[in-house]
């Protein structure tokens, strides 16, 4: 298989890369100073590519490559991948479900605790001498506190989960009421956000969840109200959670996505009811090496004839 | 004082009385925090308003009619203040932990005790997570990442690690470490504990907090502070836990041998460290706070607008309680 011509998109995890090169022929497009040479000399050697969140394989891509069976993504999110086209041209595509699910609920929970009881604030006021000047003052408590989850998939289930634990009540919007959950249904997000106090986007990114939260939902959510996003940056109105925010109609934000990653708006950088992470929802070795796994399983079992562990199309 | 006849013996009930003299070793925070009076129908002596040093003003008339002792933040209730305090019949503290609390002088004098009891296990146990699960996934220092411009300079952050799977070790299975353990379980943790005497639980049971460390991942301690926990965590406890363990502490400060503990972080024979508490508040070792694997905080567990607020309705409760002569709502009952 070592003579199989696999294109990694950009630079993900150096455990992959390792994992990838003992089986395969790795190509890694960032070591080409042009593309274009790139394609010209190598186009007809990948009949793989390993693409990731940052830089997926669209549709520039597919064209590029005459000989592409499978699109094996370091990720669960698609839209990076331009599905409609591999399924016209039959190229497989794979992404990594389930093994990821756990560390993005734990983040979501962190980015929710973080932002009622200022974990952050309080390190920093602790490392900056000012305990000695007095108390910091008091926070919210989070235990009790009502959730609304935007998505109730495998990861908006595991943050429920957990949720549960604190004694938090539990409701959700979904595109359809899910039967066998004993949470409450909301059957838009605006009615959603009206009810909770901690709103968190867990949904994938499609056409229609594309700013799904906007203006009308943070009003809704309100003053007391905290968003957490762990989803991508362009379900949320950037710019509209900036103003309710700085005018105090939105209470906090928990961001671990941005619109335009890894730019974040000065605006966030200054206040102090936001956490703001960079894109660490699956980030834990364990995690990632898991991830990795999955991407070198599925291609293995693609090129020799097998079934495939995880596929999308 | 005026005194009716009403039980045998028992003094009068409260609205019937002149308002019970109750001494405030200082001023609750708790109350101040939340702009909220003291109540009225109690008499506050205040020694921070006179001008003799505490120890005189115990011994002067208006000190020596205190029937109630308040205390808050740890000001310490010792055996020589009670001595010089003959018409103390109760002591109500804001504080769950009672190590500041002569407890030996309390049962000789017949003294009852009131504590905060139940109302902030909840916060505190969150907390205790929270502080967890932000050493293990970097959560803090993720945030100074973004804030300090590095995302866009540098590229990616560091790899945190997961916390599904992780051998959680609860070193004290009171009130908040059930808290503690319930959280970490929805977490996919293995829960493991080690306190005075087995519970009822199904959590494997560890009479020896060395071994309970060995088989950990992470230790969580949320026991009290007393002669047998001071310097319980302590260096040897901590090399059982490993290079890659993670200790919490939100119980106090001197159960873990801080000393033993910085070291251990700066050479990194210890993974990391979330903490609420430390043994000489408010210093914190300098070398902690140039370390990336260790989150801090300023002993605020307890410090949240809800528990503020149902602590305040409990000291009142208590003693407005205690002397219209019925039970306290949280006694701190004899084990």
């Amino acid at each position: 298989m070592d003579a199989i011509g696999v294109l990694m998109t950009c630079p993900m995890f150096a455990y992959l890369e390792q994992e990838l090169e003992k089986r395969f022929k790795l190509y890694r497009f960032w070591d080409f100073p042009s593309q274009r040479q790139f394609f010209k000399s190598h186009s007809g050697s990948i009949r793989a590519v390993v693409g990731n969140t940052k830089l997926g394989a669209d549709s520039a891509l597919i064209d590029a490559l005459p000989r592409l069976e499978i699109v094996a993504s370091y990720s669960v999110g698609l839209d990076k991948i331009d599905l409609g086209k591999y399924e016209e041209k039959g190229i497989r595509v794979t992404n990594t479900p389930e093994v990821l699910t756990d560390d993005v609920a734990d983040i979501a929970i962190a980015l929710m605790l973080g932002v009622l009881r200022k974990f952050c604030g309080c390190d920093a006021f602790v490392r900056g001498g000012k305990w000695k000047g007095g108390d910091f003052g008091f926070t919210t408590k989070f235990s009790g506190k009502s959730i609304g989850i935007v998505g109730l998939g495998r990861i908006g289930s595991a943050i429920a989960k957990r949720a549960e634990a604190f004694n938090c009540p539990i409701s959700y919007y979904s595109r359809s009421e899910k039967p066998h959950v004993h949470y409450k249904y909301y059957p838009n997000p605006v009615a959603l956000a009206r009810h909770c106090r901690i709103l968190v986007v867990a949904c994938a990114l499609t056409e229609e969840t594309r700013h799904i939260i906007g203006r009308e939902v943070m009003d809704a959510l309100g003053p007391e109200g905290v968003l957490i996003n762990v989803g991508r940056g362009a379900h949320v109105d950037e710019p509209a959670l900036i103003s309710a925010l700085l005018e105090g109609r939105l209470g906090g934000a928990g961001l671990d996505v941005f619109e335009n990653e890894p730019e974040v708006a000065e605006e966030l950088l200054r206040m102090d009811n936001v956490v703001l992470l960079p894109h660490v929802g699956s980030d834990t070795v364990e995690t990632c090496e898991a991830m990795a796994d999955l991407v070198v399983a599925n291609l293995e079992a693609h090129f020799t004839g097998k079934p495939l562990l995880t596929p999308v199309v | 004082m005026a005194s009716h006849p009403h039980h045998d013996g028992a003094p009068p009930p409260l609205h019937r009385r002149p308002p019970p003299r109750v001494l405030l070793l200082r001023h609750p925070p708790h109350f101040t925090l939340l702009n909220r009076p003291l109540p009225d129908n109690f008499h506050f002596l205040k020694p921070w308003e006179s001008s003799l040093p505490l120890h005189d003003f115990l011994s002067s008339a208006d000190a020596r009619s205190a029937e109630a002792i308040l205390t808050s933040g740890g000001a310490p209730v010792t055996a020589d203040m009670l001595r010089r305090l003959p018409e103390v019949r109760l002591v109500v503290t804001t504080s769950a932990g009672l190590n500041h609390i002569d407890l030996a002088e309390c049962r000789r004098r017949g003294i009852a005790i009131a504590s905060a009891g139940d109302v902030y296990s909840e916060e505190v146990a969150d907390l205790a997570v929270g502080l967890l699960i932000d050493v293990l996934r970097k959560v803090s220092a993720g945030d100074r990442y973004v804030r300090q411009g590095l995302w866009s300079s540098e590229g990616d952050f560091a790899h945190g690690s997961k916390l599904g799977g992780k051998r959680a070790g609860v070193v004290g299975l009171g009130r908040i470490g059930l808290e503690v353990a319930k959280r970490l379980e929805a977490f996919g943790c293995a829960v493991l504990y080690n306190s005075r005497k087995k519970k009822p639980v199904l959590y494997p049971f560890y009479s020896d907090v060395r071994e309970l460390a060995t088989n950990c991942d992470v230790l969580v301690i949320c026991c009290g502070l007393n002669e047998q926990t001071h310097h319980m965590i302590n260096r040897e406890v901590l090399l059982a836990l490993g290079k890659g363990g993670v200790i919490v502490n939100i119980g106090r400060g001197s159960i873990i041998d801080e000393k033993d503990m910085v070291q251990l972080l700066v050479q990194g024979e210890l993974g990391g460290a979330g903490l609420d508490v430390f043994e000489n508040e408010p210093n914190v070792p300098e070398e902690l706070l140039a370390l990336d694997n260790v989150v801090l905080s300023p002993h605020t567990a307890v410090f949240t607008a809800e528990s503020l607020s149902d602590l305040c309705d409990l000291v009142v409760g208590n003693l407005e309680a205690f002397f219209s002569d019925k039970p306290l709502l949280s006694p701190v009952l004899e084990e």
